[in-house]
């Protein structure tokens, strides 16, 4: 027992009123799946059934699809500009009213701690449909000639890691081109989509410009082969993204991917030590390590390894786990069962090829998914947890003795979404950050998010931009 | 053959380069840091303990021109007995008070484990010569206090002349000797970047302090956060590297419990529990104790009584 234990802080629950059962969202209204079929969504911290979600199957997905061509063809597409754009300020500013509930509703359904739902994701999901509002009536500036079309319909399938923020990185833009969605978010996260869903109907936007079809992989695949999608947007992993790559190829849809990542967290020797600890930190065990763009790889000069792991393990010792909804927890439940598994399937793996595994003392709740802090040492290039992604709380740390080297152990990788470089050396950084072939590389900080910010991959990290001027060109006929 | 050149840290011509070879502070991250750690929530037995501690870790100060023994003897009976009409509230760590009340505060708190801080060195710009800095301190221990809130000579700090600096708090330190525990004020708004106070920080604990302080509380902004972040980080690798704990004490601008409790968050989650001592870390403050007083009244009976419900000091 410590001298000054933190007492539980809970936010309370009481400001989200969970229904028994969700529909799925076609044309403006609520409405059970064609052939009735359901599937219960739980809060991982706990396994509590949280609520009953429809399943969409085939002819749910033709549905949706129509009513959204509809919407395009007959409102969405001829609307002027600048009262798309206002629909978008509305949605967004809901979005802030609502701001708490949909933090407790995220926390409850993903397993993430209020803390970052609270001050991470809820206020990025309002930052995106803001910065989109306002991009409405100026597309003519963006670059792509002086009047751009919408593409039409896009079918966008998102994945249960930052559930709501990922559907604003998809909406917002879509809908500011001029597109008309068919969304899915995934099936352990579908929650703050549809709370979304309510805040459209809140809204008065036209009905079909926002359809949300809850579902598994059955009805994420139905709706990116549907002909009548103008355009594929898919966040998730890259297993997933190669298939719908392959399914579009023949076709005349456009196509965005945001996979996976093996980032590097590159940590040299003039750093400024305490910071880039914090960095190494907010890198890796941020929402639970289930971040695409994590500093899973840790690249520390090798004449400052030993400082740089001292202050880190120090560092995690202080690390707090548990409740996601007390405002104290630093770390939250593991997303899913499976999840779960498979970070306990790659964690052995990587001490059964004879890296160090070491955890800071943490007492796991009973119930419910969870995984300690982890860092692995001795780690190279070689081993598999250095090279697949863990998706979890797993730290694998490498060591690098010159800038060279870094960036081709940084660059030996099938990923390219993001990477981290620390030092007080402004030269150094931007040399190091124009050899880096990532899509983000973030300088003295990571895991930092802004809508003005381009975001996207190299290599199997997926393709297209999400975000800033260069993700308007995803949802526009350029 | 040339002899080697003794490159020990701290030792003579090698302090410059000691200070300038500590790890930077990235000032966006250490704020960054420091606001993530204020956004705390400490509720129920929690702050009942931290309001309780931060109370007993305040240097209750007064430091005008207009001070006068009534004054001192006013803040000494609050000291002693900071709520009249509850006596668990514990009492404070120390009064600070300027050299020429110090014996008078000295005869008011004796017997009750209460210290008697006294500001030297000419408080709080510093700006005389060593031979009168010396007797203030020595003036101020004669008088009876047994701590000293020494201010370092932040115009040879920013001329880049460590030495001095060092020189003048060893001096300090030599005087004073076991007789008062050394306060070493580092002026932190005066030395403005995060690099400084790190080095200040340094420089002090490696000249003798057995704490360093923010402030002097006369130049704006005096304690904050960030800064606090950055010395706890410096007491808590000193003791790493040269076993020897050195306290910390942030002083000017903390008012409310609120404040307070993010600070005992801080000093938890960085320089650790070791920290959270009235040995070890202290507040200055006047009227912050108030505030801690209602707070802790609140939470023992469920209702804010007035501030006319508190005696004023």
């Amino acid at each position: 027992m410590g001298k000054f234990e933190y007492a539980p802080a809970p936010e309370s629950r009481s400001i989200v009123s969970l229904r028994e059962s969700y529909g799925l969202f076609i044309n403006g209204e609520f409405a059970s799946s064609a052939d009735g079929r359901a599937f219960k969504t739980i809060s991982p911290a706990t396994e509590e059934v949280l609520a009953e979600v429809a399943e969409a199957g085939p002819v749910d997905v033709d549905r949706a699809v129509a009513a959204a061509r509809r919407a395009y063809e007959r409102t969405w597409s001829v609307l002027p500009a600048k009262e798309r754009g206002k629909y978008l300020f509305r949605i967004a500013r809901i979005i802030q009213e609502r701001s708490r509930e949909l933090a407790v509703l995220e926390s409850l359904d993903n397993g993430k701690p209020i803390r970052e739902s609270r001050d991470v994701d809820i206020p990025l999901v309002a930052a995106h449909f803001f910065y989109h509002a306002g991009w409405a009536d100026k597309l003519e500036y963006a670059g792509y000639g002086p009047a751009p079309r919408p593409l039409g319909v896009a079918g966008q399938v998102i994945p249960w890691n930052f559930p709501l923020l990922m559907l604003a990185w998809k909406i917002a833009p879509a809908l500011a081109c001029g597109n008309t969605v068919v969304l899915k978010p995934a099936e352990t996260t579908p929650l703050t989509a549809l709370t979304f869903a309510d805040i459209c109907q809140q809204a008065d936007l036209p009905p079909g410009v926002v359809n949300i079809l809850t579902g598994a992989g059955d009805t994420g695949k139905a709706l990116v082969t549907h002909p009548g999608i103008d355009k594929v947007a898919f966040t998730g992993s890259t297993e997933v993204g190669k298939e719908i790559a392959r399914e579009c190829a023949p076709t005349r849809k456009k196509v965005t991917l945001e996979l996976g990542g093996k980032a590097a967290n590159i940590v040299f020797e003039d750093a400024p030590v305490d910071q880039a600890v914090e960095g190494i930190v907010n890198g890796i065990f941020f929402n639970q390590g289930h971040v695409c763009c994590a500093g899973s790889r840790l690249l520390v000069q090798e004449s400052v390894y030993e400082q740089v792991l001292a202050s880190l393990q120090r560092r995690l010792a202080t690390l707090r786990l548990g409740d996601p909804l007390d405002k104290n927890t630093d770390v939250g439940a593991i997303n899913s069962a499976a999840q779960l598994a498979r970070i306990r399937e790659l964690s052995e793996v990587g001490e059964a090829e004879g890296a160090q595994r070491w955890s800071p003392p943490c007492e796991l709740p009973v119930k419910g998914f969870w995984f300690p802090p982890t860092v692995f040492t001795g780690v190279s290039q070689a081993h598999r947890i250095a090279r697949e992604e863990i998706f979890g709380p797993v730290l694998s740390v490498l060591t690098f003795r010159t800038p060279a080297e870094a960036v081709e152990k940084a660059n030996n990788t099938p990923y390219g979404l993001s990477a981290g470089v620390w030092s007080d050396k402004g030269s150094r950084i931007l040399w190091m950050a124009s050899r880096l072939r990532a899509g983000v590389v973030w300088a003295n900080t990571f895991n930092k998010f802004d809508p003005s910010s381009p975001f996207g991959g190299y290599k199997e990290s997926g393709y297209g931009r999400e975000g800033g001027r260069h993700g308007l060109e995803a949802y526009l006929d350029v | 053959m040339s002899a080697p050149v003794d490159i020990r840290a701290g030792a003579g011509s090698s302090l410059r380069e000691f200070l300038h070879g500590l790890p930077g502070v990235d000032q966006v991250g250490a704020e960054a840091r420091a606001a993530m750690l204020a956004s705390r929530s400490i509720k129920t037995t929690a702050k009942q303990w931290a309001l309780d501690m931060a109370i007993s870790m305040i240097d209750l100060t007064t430091l005008e021109g207009q001070d006068t023994p009534g004054k001192v003897r006013a803040i000494c009976a609050k000291a002693k007995r900071p709520d009249p009409a509850d006596p668990t509230a514990p009492q404070v760590a120390a009064v600070c008070v300027y050299p020429d009340l110090a014996h008078l505060a000295a005869a008011e708190v004796k017997g009750t484990g209460i210290h008697v801080a006294s500001v030297a060195t000419a408080f709080p710009s510093g700006r005389t010569s060593v031979e009168v800095k010396l007797a203030d301190a020595k003036y101020a221990i004669e008088a009876g206090a047994d701590e000293v809130d020494m201010v370092i000579d932040r115009g040879a700090f920013l001329a880049g002349d460590y030495q001095l600096v060092y020189d003048e708090i060893a001096a300090v330190r030599e005087v004073v000797e076991d007789a008062a525990h050394l306060k070493v004020i580092l002026e932190t708004g005066e030395l403005v970047t995060l690099d400084n106070v790190r080095r200040a920080s340094w420089l002090a604990m490696l000249a003798g302090a057995d704490f360093i302080k923010t402030s002097t509380g006369k130049v704006s902004p005096a304690a904050t956060l960030p800064v606090t972040l950055v010395m706890l980080e410096a007491v808590r690798d000193f003791r790493a590297t040269h076993g020897r704990q050195v306290g910390v004490k942030p002083a000017g601008g903390i008012r409310t419990a609120k404040d307070a409790i993010r600070y005992l968050v801080l000093v938890n989650e960085t320089a650790g529990e070791d920290w959270l001592d009235p040995d070890w870390f202290r507040i200055g403050a006047s009227s912050l104790l108030n505030d801690l007083l209602m707070q802790r009244t609140k939470l023992a009976t469920g209702r804010y009584s007035g501030p006319d419900y508190f005696t004023l000091d």
